[in-house]
């Protein structure tokens, strides 16, 4: 029977069906859900929240030289961490199958670049599979097992945003029965020193001639000739634009855009008069068509930035006009992304832009501190970056400055890789402060677990790790905890330690407003009488406070009963529903 | 081919409402694809899913000219989107009105008159306080299911379909609230 499943569920019910035991994993939207319906719809399945994406492939690693069949997925900026070990694991390659999910986020819907993971592949060597809708996502997941057993490789299963976050109809099967390999040692194939890794690479070099051949007659390639004046070569979500927009012409659909198979290239262009390559980001696939000598259009007319859509193909290629539609001649107000109603971000960053410091963000929901009104965070490249980048601005512009330098990390993000950043601080005598933003839970993607939560992917109790005990252990002497929504006490503690010449970690520690197990009673409401209507309160940018009619107003249906917005009121002019103004 | 958007602020359950339109679409046995938005574009941003049923479907997201009904849970984010609809295309939309941050910050002014605006450029407007809704439902959370209540009385499947569709989708202690916001869409 078919089931509509968004695309990162049918990947997970392909690794379900391939007979997958260990999956290891780190957040990362657009890849999340793939290990959340693991852990949630299938007990078979070994299933974790790892450190970060390093780790998780490592373990995904260790699993498949263990014998079983594993995964690890991530988001495309996640593979930058796990391109350690991915890049020799190539050389290793396999005992039980290994594939690593990768999703890329053309138009940077929750992304802090474009990158094309497709690169990665041919840099690394590893094979790139793209389906292009969720039966694939499936199938393709599925059938990667066994290629990835076939050719001793690890396979890369590139998704992205659209592919993975949309749903569509899926045929599921059953879950083989697939028995552990048997474990035994080789050093030649599974330790990588100069002398092994050597002959490796001839093999790896070998594997990647032989994969390319395989494309030419496999279940995940597909030619499709019908009209032969325009030929489309096309993958992943592409080809489902470029089938809308030009429902008559030729197609060949890569499932496997690494390696390529020279001779069904060549083949389909021997079919049709003209040929278009479709793709988003990267010129990829044309790249490798022009180096062949098949002469191809692609970027001349098609951007490399951001997604596609069936109307741009259809202007580029057909020259025909967008279809009418109604037209809005006034300017509409955007509306970004805000840090919600609650959220304890809100008050550090009332505090830090109150003191007008130089912030060195990271990334989470609270590099929205970076926009209107807060306006607070100057920088933010990368996961655990901002307290590396707080202790290059002291070594470059001196102790004077990083008076007003503070680095803002979330607890996960600081597991991930923001600890190494703390140690190369205290270890070179640095004098940063760090705010860890402790909210109990890993927020912008959706509630997991992390090791500071206490609890694993399942839900089930563990050790949690004591960030107090942890700063303490690589020789951070000043830890101070704070509450950001006691806005006098969270201003003396910053004010303090970024005087102080020696490193200091500020725990700003208040649960994320969207766990269930917060509750903060009934809302905030306006005493109009009392209120001087001058808009302090508005400054802290909360999503449920505006101006009706020239008077402030707190919207019901937004306002979760935080009182912060009580705390910055000079007038006591607000106060909970059903309560006296103080 | 019937095309669907379905607009909102994050956090007012469009991606609830998109689902539930694409489950039932099934049932009444279409080709079906839903796109949704995860991630930090879903923190209290505008949020468009697009709901997709046909005979077959390739791309599963909708562009200007394109949609055959606007499901909008806010007045602004309905003009924000009204280009995507075709010009004989129909809109239903929820009168309740969010500032975005532009408007909180008094950078940007919230347009005034939208409804109206709307209506001289389009002849199908449905316009439905679902907030009051959703509030005599029980919830103000239920936003969305008296919305899905009110697509459903103009769609082509049958009312019993939508009822089994939410059975099997809301939580069950929280199916009775859906039930009544749904007649109240409906009935609307």
């Amino acid at each position: 029977m078919k089931k509509l499943m968004l695309g990162n569920e049918a990947v997970a019910r392909g690794a379900y069906e391939a007979g997958v035991t260990v999956v290891s994993s780190y957040p990362g939207t657009p890849s999340t859900e793939v290990t959340e319906i693991i852990s949630k719809q299938y007990d078979e399945i070994y299933s974790e929240w790892a450190c970060n994406e390093k780790v998780a492939s490592e373990v995904a690693i260790g699993a498949s030289f263990g014998g079983a069949r594993s995964m690890s997925a991530m988001k495309h900026v996640g593979l930058n961490v796990a391109a350690d070990p991915l890049y020799t694991a190539s050389y290793t390659g396999v005992n039980g199958g290994l594939v690593v999910v990768v999703a890329d986020d053309p138009g940077l819907h929750s992304s802090q670049n474009e990158q094309d993971t497709r690169n990665h592949g041919k840099a690394s060597k590893i094979p790139v599979i793209e389906p292009s809708d969720s039966e694939e996502c499936k199938e393709f997941t599925r059938l990667a097992y066994d290629l990835s057993e076939k050719f001793d490789t690890p396979i890369i299963l590139r998704l992205t945003t659209r592919v993975a976050h949309s749903q569509s109809l899926v045929e599921v099967g059953e879950r083989v029965d697939y028995k552990l390999k048997d474990v035994e040692k080789n050093p030649g194939k599974y330790v990588m020193m100069p002398a092994m890794a050597k002959k490796r690479h001839i093999a790896v070099e070998e594997r990647c001639r032989e994969i390319a051949e395989y494309g030419y007659d496999c279940p995940f390639n597909k030619m499709e000739i019908n009209d032969t004046k325009i030929g489309v070569i096309t993958c992943g979500i592409s080809y489902q634009y470029a089938k809308e927009a030009l429902p008559n012409a030729s197609f060949l659909k890569l499932g496997i855009t690494y390696p390529i198979s020279e001779k069904l290239v060549k083949e389909f262009a021997s079919k049709v008069d003209k040929i278009y390559v479709i793709e988003e980001l990267d010129p990829f696939v044309e790249e490798f068509c022009k180096s062949i000598g098949v002469d191809v259009i692609g970027k001349d007319i098609f951007t490399l930035i951001g997604e596609y859509n069936p109307q741009q193909i259809r202007a580029a290629i057909l020259g025909e006009a967008l279809p009418e539609h109604i037209e809005v001649d006034e300017e509409i107000p955007v509306r970004p992304p805000v840090m919600c109603p609650g959220c304890p971000h809100r008050g550090m960053y009332y505090i830090l832009k109150k003191l007008k410091l130089t912030v060195c963000g990271d990334i989470g929901c609270y590099t929205l501190g970076a926009l209107a009104p807060l306006n607070s965070v100057d920088y933010c490249v990368c996961m655990g970056a901002g307290i590396g980048m707080a202790h290059g601005m002291e070594k470059a512009r001196g102790r004077e400055f990083t008076k007003n330098v503070v680095a803002v990390i979330g607890d996960s993000t600081f597991i991930h890789s923001g600890i190494t950043g703390l140690i190369d601080v205290v270890y070179n005598k640095g004098v940063s402060t760090v705010i860890i933003l402790d909210n109990s839970i890993t927020g912008m993607t959706g509630h997991q677990q992390n090791p500071t939560t206490g609890y694993t992917i399942k839900g089930e109790p563990t050790k949690n790790v004591d960030l107090i005990k942890l700063a303490n252990a690589v020789g951070i002497e000043r830890v101070v905890v704070a509450d950001p929504f006691d806005l006098d006490n969270f201003e003396k503690v910053v004010r303090t330690e970024i005087e102080i010449a020696e490193p200091s970690v500020i725990i700003s520690q208040r649960p994320c407003a969207l766990l269930k197990t917060v509750n903060y009673g009934a809302p905030c409401i306006i005493e109009h009488d009392k209120c001087k209507n001058c808009k302090m309160c508005m400054g802290i940018g909360c999503p449920a406070i505006f101006v009706n009619d020239g008077s402030v107003r707190i919207d019901a249906s937004q306002c979760n009963g935080c009182t912060l917005c009580m705390n910055v009121c000079k007038f006591g002019a607000i106060k909970k529903a059903g309560e006296e103004c103080e | 081919m019937s095309n669907v958007m379905i607009v909102g602020v994050g956090g007012q359950g469009t991606l609830l409402a998109s689902r539930i339109i694409g489950k039932v679409a099934i049932k009444a046995g279409y080709d079906v694809k839903v796109s949704e938005v995860h991630g930090m574009s879903q923190r209290g941003g505008s949020v468009v899913t697009y709901v997709k049923y046909s005979d077959k479907v390739y791309s599963p997201l909708i562009f200007e000219g394109e949609a055959d009904f606007l499901l909008a849970f806010e007045e602004l984010e309905a003009y924000r989107w009204l280009p995507y609809l075709k010009k004989d295309g129909k809109l239903i939309v929820n009168t309740q009105k969010m500032d975005p941050m532009p408007v909180i910050t008094g950078a940007m002014k919230y347009p005034e008159n939208i409804l109206k605006k709307i209506k001289s450029k389009l002849s199908d407007v449905t316009a439905i306080d679902a907030l009051s809704g959703a509030t005599e439902a029980g919830t103000v959370k239920a936003v969305n299911i008296v919305l899905i209540g009110c697509f459903a009385k103009n769609s082509d499947v049958d009312k019993q379909i939508w009822i089994d569709v939410i059975r099997e989708t809301v939580p069950s202690k929280f199916l009775d609230i859906n039930l009544k916001a749904f007649e109240i869409g409906y009935n609307s």
